[in-house]
């Protein structure tokens, strides 16, 4: 188990069942690598380019066109906070890719800004992702991704790509922003992978 | 990238609630300017904290085996009020690093580097100024917003750095000012446009703090002309913090 830290206790006891190494929070940290691009939704675009290189493209008002989901959900920081069922609003990835023609198995999420992240194609699949476009039944903020970003609960939140832009899919995994500078491929929180060969 | 356990070998109070912990770490493989470590505290019964601290020190040479964290106290938290009060010269600490690619500079990065930080997110500048004082050759300037006089970390420290010819340090105070200094309030668009470098300059800004602190500034930036591209931004996370 390591060393003892001599006069630590914790503080615990919040009760949750949270991956290991976090904590709860109630407020929203936001966390980004620079300044907030401010995108304003006449402008903006999503597009999936697949790996043959053709192009399927959504502005707002066919985003927002789509059935949307109200989504609750557990979500988790590898910076360590967690927050427990936030509640949003967005359009199921399966609704998006449904006449995607693909066979890739990765895709590479691109934000306004110039963000990117990796994922398995299968963990955007089935229930598991959104493009997101309101937090707790308010438009998406700018400083939380608005007006839309990926929403993928289940891996660190560093996956939930703010302002996305685009899915580029792809049959070989390339790595992503925080990804390049050292972080793990994947990103699962149960299994703390947070670095590179975690 | 595995826990490693360094030992504490000196202390120093810089503030009131701050304070800086000099590590000995046998197998450091050195860092860059800007990077940070995780420390993991474990009690007793083993239950487990870690939080995330950013280097202070710049990598001197592969002989040296000390870097040195510097941790503000947040009222309330878990981690932080044991490091600044509780851990003391002998003590083991578990920690793991260097991480993060994004947030630093290196000395073969060209252009003006412009730095500002709030609070306790003036502590990977400093290493980025340890750095440059080494191996920079290009401007480099300092805006770092404090509370007060007596918030200052690393005073003597930016007092030598700023006799240099090459670093320009600039203090804002955003509730009390010492005598001479008429300015109290927090960056705004003004002092940007006086102080920071400009986006002609062709610099590169690194912002760092607490979370509105940082998305004010980067905000303000961009507003003023800078390239997004150019501004990188580290966010201390949930604490309201110093500012
Ligand atoms: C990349 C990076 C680098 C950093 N570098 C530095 C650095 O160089 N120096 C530095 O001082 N800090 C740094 N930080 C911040 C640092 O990691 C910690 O967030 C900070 O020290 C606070 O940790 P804590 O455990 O003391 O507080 P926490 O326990 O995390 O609490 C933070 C705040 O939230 C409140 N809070 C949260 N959860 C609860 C709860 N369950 N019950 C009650 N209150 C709660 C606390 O009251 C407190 O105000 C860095 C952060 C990052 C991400």
């Amino acid at each position: 188990m390591g060393i003892v830290s001599p006069g630590f206790t914790g503080r615990r006891g919040s009760g949750a069942d949270l991956p290991p190494g976090q904590y709860l929070t109630h407020e929203f940290p936001v966390l980004s690598a620079g300044p907030t691009p401010q995108i304003l939704t006449d402008h903006w675009e999503f597009t999936v380019t697949t790996e043959t290189g053709e192009k399927y493209k959504w502005d707002w008002a066919a985003l927002t066109a789509l059935p949307a989901e109200e989504i609750t959900k557990d979500i988790h920081c590898v910076t360590r906070w967690s927050k427990l069922q936030t509640t949003w609003k967005g359009v199921s990835l399966d609704t998006l890719l449904a006449d995607v023609e693909t066979g890739a198995d990765f895709a590479m999420a691109h934000s306004y800004g110039g963000y990117t992240t990796n994922l398995p194609l299968d963990d955007l699949l089935d229930g598991q992702s959104w493009i997101a476009y309101e937090y707790d039944g308010e438009p998406l903020h700018a400083e939380h991704g608005g007006p839309a970003r990926l929403l993928v609960p289940h891996l660190y939140f560093w996956k939930s790509a703010k302002w996305v832009r685009g899915l580029v899919l792809s049959d070989s995994e390339d790595l992503g922003f925080w990804e390049t500078a050292g972080y793990h491929e994947y990103g699962d929180p149960w299994k703390e992978q947070r670095y590179a060969g975690d | 990238m595995s826990w490693q356990v360094a030992t504490v070998a000196d202390v120093r109070q810089e503030t009131e609630t701050a304070r800086t912990i000099v590590l000995d770490v046998p197998d450091w493989p050195g860092h860059l300017a800007g990077q940070h470590l995780d420390v993991r505290l474990t009690a007793e019964d083993g239950y487990r904290a870690s939080r995330s601290y950013s280097i202070a020190s710049a990598w001197a040479n592969s002989h040296s085996s000390t870097i040195e964290l510097t941790v503000e106290q947040v009222p309330g938290g878990e981690v932080s009020p044991y490091l600044v009060e509780v851990l003391k010269v002998g003590d083991p600490l578990e920690i793991r690093g260097p991480v993060g690619g994004w947030f630093v500079w290196k000395p073969e990065q060209e252009g003006p580097v412009q730095l500002i930080g709030g609070g306790s997110g003036v502590v990977p500048l400093r290493a980025m100024l340890r750095a440059h004082a080494v191996a920079g050759t290009t401007p480099v300037r300092l805006l770092y917003s404090v509370r007060r006089p007596e918030s200052v970390i690393y005073v003597s420290d930016l007092k030598e750095l700023a006799a240099s010819d090459a670093v320009d340090v600039r203090l804002v105070y955003t509730r009390e000012a010492p005598a001479g200094e008429p300015r109290v309030g927090r960056i705004d668009a003004d002092l940007i446009e006086q102080y920071a470098l400009k986006p002609e300059d062709g610099a590169t800004t690194y912002v760092c703090g607490p979370t509105p602190f940082v998305e004010t500034v980067a905000n303000l930036l961009v507003a003023a002309g800078h390239d997004p591209a150019r501004v990188r931004t580290e966010r201390f996370g949930p604490t309201g913090g110093p500012r």
